[in-house]
């Protein structure tokens, strides 16, 4: 099973690579963009198909290392594979 | 006293801690593998600057993961001394010894200067030999030093007296124009809410003899071994 991962900065918590492209979508003459935030995708890939196994590991594995609570929030999406 | 350097993968201050405690100070050190998980010998514990794992993923998030950390974190249970500079301030936080995070520079660039750092509490086995709101003139190099915690983390910080060292202007004044990286408050330095773990994004190591520019970061070195002449 693969599972996709998703860390984003949490509201408020400066971004400054999001801020640069920004200014580099400006740049450009776009106009619709307010703001950009950059995050972090992550796939991790299970040998198991135990779906609860796999979303408990993922959970677990998010919350200890591939964010950091203080200033990421996480999501994930498992996708089996065909 | 006996201090340790912690040596992780891509640690590179491991060198400079090392002289500065050893030749400098003339106490007995050693170099410590990551691997090592028994630090019964040890008074202090230094995790030293650098980038570890290459700061993967990010900085200081793997590191705390390291063999070796269960027990530093294990020994500053038990009222060890600990001193986490840079990427070892970012380890810190990384395991929750220190609260708050080090997030990108506000300006995105990779600053190494020499800083003013107002001495704020000096009441610390760190800091006790500098003067009452004493100004240190010691080098920063990072490009993850931006401080941040939450509003109620900040105010446990400042109701502790937990903020050691800030940003200043060479008089001793706060303010936004003294602050390199858009820590919050001014951070540049914290411990802990028993005394004993010490983080900070300044290097002390890198300017503890007069050799080197001025020897401010020495003050901070000394008052860790003074305070076992002390007991």
């Amino acid at each position: 099973m693969k599972v996709k991962v998703k860390v984003v900065l949490k509201d408020g918590i400066l971004d400054p690579q999001g801020k640069a492209v920004l200014h580099a979508i400006n740049d450009l003459k776009f106009k619709g963009v307010g703001d950009v935030r950059i995050g972090k995708y992550i796939e991790l890939t299970f040998d198991s198909l135990d779906q609860s196994l796999v979303e408990n590991e993922t959970k677990e594995i998010c919350q200890k290392l591939l964010a950091n609570p203080v200033i990421e929030n996480f999501d994930y999406e498992i996708e089996e594979l065909t | 006293m006996r201090a340790a350097i912690i040596v992780f993968p891509g640690s590179n201050c491991d060198h400079d801690a090392y002289i500065a405690f050893k030749k400098i100070l003339d106490q007995p050190t050693d170099f410590v593998w990551h691997k090592e998980t028994n630090l019964d010998s040890y008074d202090l514990i230094v995790l030293p600057g650098g980038f570890s794992y290459g700061d993967y993923l990010r900085c200081g998030a793997i590191a705390r993961f390291s063999p070796v950390m269960k027990e530093v974190i294990e020994k500053s249970k038990l009222g060890v001394k600990v001193i986490g500079i840079c990427n070892g301030f970012q380890i810190l936080t990384e395991s929750g010894l220190l609260p708050g995070a080090l997030t990108m520079n506000k300006y995105r660039q990779f600053i190494c200067k020499d800083v003013n750092l107002k001495v704020e509490n000096r009441q610390t086995v760190f800091t006790h030999l500098c003067n009452e709101k004493e100004v240190l003139t010691i080098p920063i190099a990072h490009s993850e030093g931006n401080y941040y915690c939450s509003a109620e983390e900040l105010s446990q910080l400042e109701a502790n007296n937990q903020i050691v060292f800030r940003y200043s202007t060479p008089d001793g004044n706060i303010n936004t124009e003294a602050n390199p990286n858009g820590s919050i408050v001014n951070i540049a330095g914290i411990i802990n809410n028993t005394g004993n773990v010490l983080g900070m994004m300044p290097h002390p190591e890198r300017n503890a003899e007069h050799l080197l520019g001025n020897s401010d970061g020495k003050k901070i070195l000394s008052s860790i071994v003074d305070s076992f002449r002390r007991n």
